[in-house]
């Protein structure tokens, strides 16, 4: 039973939260709107002014924008089908009774607490560097000829540097949710004869749907965000080959180059909403329930 | 009724589960490894034992000044957390105890500002911390990230505080109790575990953000994030002390990391996966 005095006590507590929130998001997403229509160079102030949407259209003829878009797109889809079904095989077998449990949890969730330029950078010299990295001590054992794989295939490995950040994310989650599943109505499947896969299709699968939505969903607010990966390792290179769009829109600033990097930002804005709408969406069903 | 698992099939997914877990754990504990290397051995290919020196952290200190950004990052990664605890506990408490029809909406529009890139706003950001001369500066950074966690840190807050049952609310007020007691002595101990492990987790979360850090702080305010970028450009001879710089830089948070591994389900997921 909300009072008069409870509710407007609850709207002075939630005012703080709010009015912040709304300060730091709405008021400077108003001003890169505006500064996407704008000249804006501070150290050459008198040709400042209205340019209508020609910092879009530099955007959009921008070979190195667009290669970031696509890019961006590549990389956040590629490492959710990766870690979603690596998580979900992952989740499947830790699932199972098995010797130093503790442990293994522990050794697999740990790539998630690493900060991303460590990862990046481990991977870049220890791993992948083609003099001496341990990619390249196995190859040359094999007597095959050592790959650089970040100037070869550099967003191919800032893909597999992210997956194995996110992969012991999505397994957790989904091995929580497994977790959960009767363990009678499993029985009572395999005695109904029920094979792997269909047990698998039937029984595993539905019950993880919500789960997976919501790693999904987190992940892709990340991994549409991914910057310090692209650059510690190949700064955007070789060209633009593995540029995405926050990288793009950093070094555009880096460059002064105001008007095209918020003309970027609301293609993100656009870019990020599109993918919200559906996610949101799905999230918010998951709370009614 | 567990199903029956023969002691052989065990054995076998043992195997299987503790290769793939070391195959994933691997780089972290190569680089562990390579941090008592000496430079010269780190890149003498592949070898799991170390020498055993301990010269590249010596080195990382002297040459690179370690300890001031490290400082740094406990600075800002605590000190963003404690002020998004402060603004935002009387916020989820509210929602969670008093909710009116607008607060699912709130909470959906918290969400949405979570899911907007934060390069939609560098340029203007950019520009006002280079105007006022808040580029590098501790206050201005730490400012920066209780802003960026706030939307998660107030879910996080409201789904464990939603849990508490009202009721024990209810029979305290029918007991006499006054609103102080019942905050202090009621609704307190109960809302401590979940406070914790918002709090645990956003450490976490500030201390590994490499976006803002990388771009709004250069020396002075750096944490780790920046330090560690500073490695990008190689150096002559550097794996050792980059590894040696890495292992420092991760541990605290890894080992924070294990202990929270429960909260970090229920706290990232909103309370959707538990």
């Amino acid at each position: 039973m909300a009072t008069q005095q409870t509710r407007s006590l609850a709207r002075i507590m939630m005012a703080p939260s709010v009015i912040m929130l709304f300060i730091w998001m709405i008021v400077p997403l108003v001003a890169t709107l505006w500064l996407s229509f704008q000249r804006y160079n501070p150290a050459n102030p008198a040709r400042n002014g209205f340019v209508g949407f020609s910092n879009y259209l530099l955007a959009f003829n921008d070979p190195a924008f667009s290669q970031s878009i696509i890019n961006t797109l590549i990389l956040v889809v590629s490492v959710l089908l990766i870690t979603v079904i690596g998580g979900i095989m992952l989740a499947m077998l830790l699932d199972q009774p098995v010797w130093g449990q503790g442990i293994v949890r522990i050794l697999i969730i740990s790539p998630f607490f690493v900060m991303p330029p460590v990862a990046a950078l481990i991977w870049k010299n220890m791993i992948m560097s083609p003099d001496y990295g341990v990619f390249a001590s196995i190859a040359r054992s094999l007597g095959f000829t050592p790959i650089a794989w970040l100037t070869s295939y550099p967003l191919f490995s800032i893909i597999i540097i992210v997956a194995w950040q996110w992969l012991p994310f999505a397994t957790l989650i989904l091995l929580t949710a497994l977790q959960s599943l009767d363990g009678e109505q499993k029985e009572a499947a395999e005695m109904d004869g029920a094979g792997f896969f269909s047990r698998f299709w039937y029984l595993v699968l539905p019950h993880l749907a919500r789960a997976i939505t919501v790693v999904v969903l987190i992940q892709t607010i990340f991994l549409l965000s991914i910057y310090a990966e692209i650059f510690v390792t190949t700064g955007g290179g070789p060209g633009y080959a593995s540029v995405n769009l926050p990288f793009q829109i950093a070094k555009s600033v880096a460059d002064v180059r105001y008007g095209l990097a918020s003309a970027g930002g609301i293609l993100a804005v656009i870019f990020a909403n599109i993918v919200a709408v559906f996610l949101m969406r799905a999230v918010g069903k998951n709370l009614d329930r | 009724m567990a199903r029956t698992v023969t002691n052989r099939q065990k054995a076998v997914t043992t195997v299987v589960v503790w290769i793939i877990a070391l195959l994933i754990f691997f780089p972290i504990l190569y680089t562990i490894i390579t941090s008592f290397k000496s430079e010269t051995e780190a890149i003498q290919g592949f070898n799991l034992i170390p020498s055993g020196t301990l010269e590249s952290y010596a080195e990382v200190e002297a040459q690179r000044g370690y300890f001031r950004f490290f400082l740094n990052s406990v600075i800002i990664s605590v000190g963003s957390t404690l002020l998004a605890l402060v603004v935002a506990v009387p916020a989820a408490w509210s929602m969670a105890f008093s909710p009116t029809r607008r607060t699912k909406d709130v909470l959906m529009w918290m969400l949405s500002t979570k899911m907007m890139p934060a390069v939609a706003v560098l340029v203007p950001l950019y520009l006002i911390f280079a105007r006022l001369g808040l580029l590098d500066n501790r206050v201005a950074i730490t400012v920066m990230l209780t802003l960026i966690n706030l939307p998660i840190v107030v879910w996080m807050l409201y789904t464990y505080f939603r849990e508490i049952p009202g009721e024990i609310l209810e029979a305290s007020r029918m007991d006499g109790a006054s609103l102080w007691n019942e905050i202090v002595y009621v609704l307190t101990p109960m809302a401590v575990p979940g406070i914790a492990s918002t709090m645990l987790l956003n450490i976490i979360l500030a201390w590994n953000e490499a976006f803002w850090t990388i771009q709004l702080t250069t020396t002075n305010a750096a944490p780790l994030t920046v330090f560690i970028s500073s490695f990008s450009s190689p150096q002559g001879l550097f794996w050792a002390k980059l590894s040696a710089a890495s292992t420092l830089a991760i541990a605290p948070i890894l080992i924070m990391g294990w202990f929270s591994q429960r909260q970090l389900v229920r706290g990232l997921t909103f309370g959707a996966v538990k």
